[in-house]
């Protein structure tokens, strides 16, 4: 337990220790430590900032969504008024066409009373002079009363 | 048994050493006796190889950190270094705060290297020394920091960092002004303050190795004591096997504090020694 030269070269030994940590393990160790440090700071901003962009992405694209399902609505609102108006057109049209038809049809049947009038008018002439025949006998003129049984079947 | 048991202690402090014997060869010495017969031109073969050898493997293990180290993602070795590194780093930067790229690394290499030397205590105080007999050595104390010579050793070579900061950052005269004027601000105080300052001094370098060699020699000693109980019986082994591994448990907290303190106190001795300013 006695000193020796032991201290000497424990000491030697020491300072040759220390000077290679000093020059060899210190300054690389921490500089790669410093380097991570940087690059998770740059790694953590980086983080942040695209983390931001999202946000803001998605806001816009609430935006936009926004916009476009009011423009659908927009859109929607126009082809149904649109639609109510080619219906109701169409109904006009068709009540117009209608009544077109009921007055052809009509005129129509005025025009064949008419002709049927007429038709028995004539008729009736003849059936009247027939019978005022069968009733005198034979004493009617018939280019006589003519005149006189065609203006009475002109009143009829 | 006492004669023996003497003995077993005996042996197991006393270092395998190379020296100069009293006839004037040089030789190992074969007994305590021989050892201190050889006075100061002796060396400690065990001490300064287990030194080294540990010393050799902070220096491997940490630069092999360094050179596979990558500010990417850490494996285990470099977290671990790095863990170790960044510890002593912010212990540094908290006690030391001027500007002197030794401090860091010299306190990194005091931490490591001490508590590897510390560590050795951990292995079972027989297996080394006895192996050692096998292949003919006769003594071999594997705990280096058990050895004063060591611990003083490197004690003074912070004494001499301390004294050469010293003198570098106030000067040789504001060195000795520092020593004169210091507790007492006076003239005629100079002799009283210079032997308090001086004592204060020394004490530095002497408190430092003796701690660390206190603290280790004694721990030494209970784990020798306790290596004793094994050869008393059963029961003793049983309850020399309990105590061993309960003071090993105990005794992991010592040296990583004996290694931390050593390597704080170099921080702060060498902060005081860059003072400049008077207080």
């Amino acid at each position: 337990m006695n000193l020796g030269l032991t201290i000497f070269g424990q000491s030697i030994t020491f300072f040759i220790f220390v000077w290679f940590c000093m020059k060899f393990i210190w300054p690389p160790l921490l500089a790669m430590m410093q380097q991570r440090q940087e690059t998770i700071a740059a790694g953590l901003a980086a983080a942040e900032e695209a983390e931001l962009k999202l946000a803001d992405a998605a806001s816009g694209a609430e935006a936009e969504m926004a916009q476009a399902k009011q423009e659908a609505a927009t859109i929607l609102d126009q082809a149904r008024s649109r639609a109510n108006q080619m219906i109701e057109e169409a109904k006009g049209e068709a009540r117009v066409e209608g009544e077109r038809i009921v007055e052809g049809a009509r005129a129509e049947i005025d025009q064949e009373i008419n002709r049927a009038k007429e038709t028995l008018r004539a008729q009736v002439s003849t059936l009247v002079i027939t019978g005022a025949e069968r009733v005198l006998e034979s004493s009617v003129d018939v280019s006589r009363h003519n005149d006189m049984l065609d203006k009475l079947a002109a009143e009829l | 048994m006492a004669g023996s048991t003497a003995e077993y202690i005996q042996h197991h402090l006393t270092n395998l050493t190379y020296g100069q014997h009293p006839d004037g060869t040089w030789g190992f010495a074969h007994s305590a006796q021989e050892a201190s017969a050889m006075g100061f031109m002796s060396i400690n073969v065990d001490s300064m190889g287990w030194s080294i050898a540990t010393g050799l493997i902070f220096i491997l293990v940490f630069r092999r950190a360094a050179v596979i180290a990558t500010s990417g993602v850490p494996g285990g070795l470099q977290n671990a270094v790095e863990m170790i590194v960044e510890f002593i780093d912010e212990t540094t930067q908290s006690i030391f705060e001027y500007k002197n790229d030794l401090i860091a690394p010299l306190a990194l290499t005091i931490f490591v290297w001490v508590f590897l030397m510390n560590l050795m205590d951990l292995v079972p105080v027989d297996w080394i020394p006895e192996l050692a007999k096998l292949v003919g050595i006769s003594h071999m104390k594997v705990v280096a920091s058990t050895d004063p010579n060591v611990t003083m050793a490197m004690a003074l070579s912070v004494f001499v960092l301390i004294l050469y900061y010293s003198i570098k950052c106030k000067g040789f005269m504001g060195f000795l002004k520092e020593l004169s004027f210091h507790p007492f601000p006076s003239v005629f105080a100079i002799p009283v303050n210079f032997i308090l300052e001086f004592v204060t001094l020394i004490a530095k370098p002497l408190s430092l190795g003796l701690r660390l060699f206190g603290n280790m020699y004694a721990g030494e000693m209970i784990f020798i004591l306790i290596a004793l109980m094994f050869g008393a019986g059963a029961i003793f082994f049983v309850f020399g096997g309990v105590l061993q591994w309960a003071w090993a448990v105990f005794h992991v907290l010592i040296i990583t504090l004996q290694a931390f303190i050593f390597a704080v106190l170099t921080i702060v001795y060498l902060a005081q020694a860059h003072e400049t300013d008077e207080h």
